[in-house]
């Protein structure tokens, strides 16, 4: 199972790095999606994979899964979340801003040139 | 702190109080600095009886002990010498000055700072014992002679003269502290005492050669040496009494200084032998053709500076060979040491009269240019006086002192052919053929300065001015040197035993027993020997030259041009500058792509670099968990919309897709166990893709901005490096378990000690509360900013 989710893994980032190296803005944060998502699993998928039963005590199981990796995990998610959010905003007010959402046409021009 | 610390320091407290100085207006502020040089000049003089008898005054000022750096000063023979130059022709120089810089024109009391700076500096280097203090003060004078060159700021040519100096210095200065860290770590010290006295031990070691490299490269740039004389032509943008000062008489021999300082310590190596005395050599050649073409005077004599230079610092190089002879009685050797100091005594001499009088034509005449002068004897006939002597001395001419140590230096050249090492057997014949035609060019430039501007016709319509004489208090201080200049020329012998000697016995040392001394004579007659000839020769050859000078000056234009060193740095400096803004610009290009192009290379190489080279790839399939068909529909269900995301090119159905891998992904959190993660990971998404629509309410149309096939191939093989690295690297990871997880004590104490069932909950609150109460901060102000952003509307608009 490890080695299945680790080229998922693979795929994921690899399609996140080809959306992150695109010019427009909005699949840029798309890719930071999938970039998160990828993490993610990968993180679980180091702590190994379905060794006993969900990290609850009420299951009274002989293993249970590693609970650590889900912890940090959830901390993750929450904060990829706002970023994603923030970003989401940036891009909307940059458009609004720029007329633009083309990251090529963004650029500052050198004011000695 | 004793009273040789204060006597160093003095003029660099006494500059601090020049804004009192400033209050007196109708006084000029050089007769308030006047004094405190010629106090300081006495000050030296009574070290005299102490070094003449071979001692030494040492005294000691704790800097920073727990490094080794003290401020230890150290009057000895050779610091001496130097302490009396700087001294005694900067109280010329200052008196000088005042009568040259007007009082009410000029900004005094900046120049004056300066050139308080400068001397303490200077007495800092040639009296300092520690090495990393005698760098500071070195660093000093650089920065105080870029200064005083620059003290005419608003001139373009002032500011191109001083910043030359300045990189050419510097950079011979931070070789040279690069060569006193090597000898720190050879030896253990930075007291140049101490090193000399443990030279022997360091021969042969794998540092000596580098550590002698550097410190030669920082004498040979502050000394103006081949190739690095180029700064010193361009600083005489500086005033007139700041060339006579720092560019004749003082700072340029800091660098002889050095060399005369460390030869106890380098001077045993062959290399050491041919670097001082060939750079050398080539210094005063070069330096001597080149100062007959120049039409400026002070550029003449900026040439000729460089060149006999170049003359004291080939003797030094060729008086390093003494110390392979260690019987005293026959060691002929010797007389180039003593050439060399007696010269640099007698350099400073004349070429700061010379320096002076070409100050008093520019400021009575209004021009510098020789082309413009001539017949000025009469207007000027004290003026006239100074030069000729002056020149004369330089041209070596008797009965002046240039004349004796012309003629020591020719002996020290023609006993280099009787050496029988570092291969002088074939190559020594070179030398005195050199230095004799090297002599030859000299007298013919000296010539020139003073037929082409003394004699002929006057050309008073192409001057500024009525040239007449220049005031009494401006010639006092000329006058007074090139009596010196006659003086040392008759009575050699005065400074043999109280200054040549002693300073030769810091430069030689091991080569005396116990009470003995170097014994000086320097006569103006000894007989018909080879050096009358070559004097002769030179004379009349160097007369013949200068009548015939118009038909070959043409000469120089064939050749010089092609062999400029200035055009040479010009282009470097420039090409330095172009050359880095091309490679700044070449990959700081603005665009977000490339940046993250650069950085995904650098994760891919560095990743599989390492992992290749720790040896880290292995994949291990015992310890795997078993795979459901479940798992491999989500699994496919993952990759395939993730690689169709790429494809599509509706933004709609981008962000369905990306809904779709994240509602899949917590599908996965669902088989594997981790039912709290499968919650938010729902939440999250939904709330996640609702935002992304409104978003994209506002948003334009998914354009495809990548249209171009070379764009696209780059990204997707970066993106496919990027992928196969992580899998690669997750992979090994795996593969690779060092220890457990500490998790075993969660899961038995989720319970018994915080008193919850939901492990992960109890983690996130109670065991790691810390994470939380900051991901909840990222949130607010996650939050925050949104609004900020979206509330907060710069003036932009209603300014538009």
């Amino acid at each position: 199972m490890e080695i299945l989710m680790a080229f998922v893994i693979g795929i994921l980032f690899m399609s996140a790095t080809y959306l992150m190296l695109s010019k427009s803005l909005l699949r840029i944060i798309v890719g930071t999606g999938l970039l998160s998502h990828g993490a993610h699993l990968l993180i679980l998928t180091m702590g190994g994979l379905k060794r006993g039963s969900a990290p609850l005590l009420g299951e009274h199981a002989k293993n249970y899964t590693d609970p650590l990796p889900q912890a940090l995990i959830l901390t993750a998610i929450v904060i990829s979340f706002g970023v994603t959010a923030f970003f989401l905003v940036l891009a909307y007010r940059a458009y609004q801003e720029l007329g633009t959402d083309n990251v090529e046409e963004m650029k500052g021009t050198e004011p000695n040139d | 702190m004793s009273f040789l610390h204060l006597a160093i320091l003095s003029p660099l407290i006494y500059s601090l109080f020049m804004i009192f100085f400033k209050k007196f207006h109708r006084i000029h502020t050089g007769w308030f600095i006047l004094p405190l040089p010629i106090l300081l000049f006495i000050y030296f003089l009574s070290f005299l009886p102490v070094t003449s008898n071979q001692k030494m005054v040492t005294e000691t000022f704790n800097w920073i002990p727990s490094l080794g750096i003290n401020f230890t000063a150290k009057a000895d023979g050779l610091s001496l010498l130097f302490a009396l130059l700087i001294t005694g022709i900067g109280a010329l120089v200052v008196f000088y000055s005042i009568y040259y810089l007007d009082r009410m024109k000029e900004k005094l009391p900046s120049f004056y700072v300066y050139l308080l700076l400068f001397m303490g500096a200077m007495l800092g280097v040639v009296l300092s014992d520690n090495l990393i203090v005698m760098y500071a003060f070195w660093e000093l004078t650089s920065f105080s002679s870029f200064l005083l060159i620059g003290y005419w700021y608003g001139r373009e040519q002032s500011r191109y003269g001083a910043q030359k100096s300045m990189l050419i210095t510097v950079f011979g200065g931070l070789a040279m502290l690069g060569g006193i860290i090597l000898l720190y770590i050879m030896t253990r010290t930075f007291s140049i005492s101490e090193i000399a006295a443990e030279s022997h031990s360091i021969w042969g070691n794998s540092l000596f050669i580098p550590a002698l490299l550097c410190i030669l490269l920082g004498a040979f740039t502050k000394s103006a040496q081949f190739p690095f004389y180029i700064w010193l032509p361009d600083a005489m943008e500086a005033p007139t009494p700041v060339s006579a000062y720092l560019h004749s008489a003082t700072m340029v021999k800091a660098g002889i200084y050095l060399v005369a300082r460390f030869t106890p310590v380098f001077g045993d190596s062959g290399v050491w032998f041919w670097l001082v005395s060939g750079i050398g050599l080539i210094t005063l050649t070069w330096g001597s053709i080149f100062a007959a073409k120049q039409t400026d005077l002070k550029g003449i004599l900026a040439f000729s500076t460089v060149s006999q230079l170049g003359l004291i610092m080939s003797l030094l190089g060729v008086g390093s060979a003494a110390l392979h002879y260690a019987d005293l009685d026959e060691n002929i050797y010797i007389v180039a040491v003593s050439a060399a100091i007696f010269h640099l005594i007698n350099h400073a001499t004349f070429k700061g009269s010379l320096f002076m009088a070409v100050g008093i034509i520019d400021h009575e005449t209004g021009t510098r240019d020789i082309r413009k002068l001539g017949g000025l004897m009469t207007f000027m006939p004290i003026t006239f006086t100074v030069s000729i002597i002056g020149a004369f001395s330089m041209a070596g001419i008797p009965p002046f002192n240039g004349f004796l140590s012309k003629e020591m230096f020719f002996t020290g050249m023609v006993r280099v052919t009787e050496m029988d090492l570092f291969h002088l057997e074939t190559w020594g014949i070179l030398f005195p053929v050199i230095a004799w035609v090297a002599s030859v060019f000299t007298f013919v430039y000296s010539m020139i300065l003073i037929f082409k501007t003394f004699t002929g016709n006057v050309q008073l319509e192409k001057l500024d001015r009525q040239p007449h004489e220049a005031p009494l208090g401006m010639l006092i201080p000329p006058v007074i040197l090139v009596s010196l200049v006659v003086i040392f020329g008759l009575f050699p012998n005065l400074l043999s035993d109280s200054l040549i000697s002693p300073a030769m016995a810091e430069i030689l040392p091991g080569l005396l027993g116990a009470g003995e001394e170097f014994t000086v004579h320097i006569s103006s007659w000894h007989g018909f020997t080879i050096e009358v000839f070559m004097t002769l020769g030179v004379v009349i050859l160097g007369i013949i030259l200068y009548r015939t000078f118009p038909k070959w000056k043409t000469l120089y234009s064939k050749i010089p041009e092609r062999m400029s060193l200035f055009r040479l740095y010009d282009q470097l400096v420039e090409g330095a500058q172009s050359g880095s803004y091309k490679l700044t610009k070449s990959f700081m290009t603005g665009s977000i792509h490339s940046y993250l192009v650069y950085i995904f290379a650098f994760f891919i190489f560095i990743l599989t670099a390492t992992l290749i080279g720790k040896g880290a790839l292995k994949v291990d399939t015992g310890n795997v968990s078993a795979i459901g068909i479940y798992e491999w529909i989500l699994a496919l269900f993952v990759a395939a919309g993730a690689i169709s995301i790429l494809f599509v090119k509706s933004r709609m159905t981008s962000i369905i897709l990306l809904g779709a891998v994240g509602y899949t992904v917590s599908l996965f959190y669902v088989l594997f166990r981790a039912p709290d993660l499968a919650l938010t990971q729902l939440v999250i998404e939904t709330i996640s893709v609702a935002l992304f629509l409104v978003c994209f309410y506002h948003l334009p149309k998914l354009r495809k901005y990548e249209t171009r096939i070379r764009f696209k191939l780059t990204n997707a093989l970066i993106s496919i490096g990027v992928g196969a690295v992580v899998t690669v690297m997750a992979l090994s990871a795996h593969s690779n378990k060092l220890f457990d997880s500490i998790s075993k004590y969660y899961v038995e104490n989720t319970y018994e000690k915080a008193a919850g069932k939901n492990m992960v909950n109890v983690i996130l609150v109670d065991f790691r509360g810390f994470d939380t109460l900051f991901e909840i901060t990222v949130l607010a102000i996650a939050s925050l900013g949104i609004y900020g952003m979206i509330k907060l509307r710069g003036n932009r608009r209603k300014e538009g």
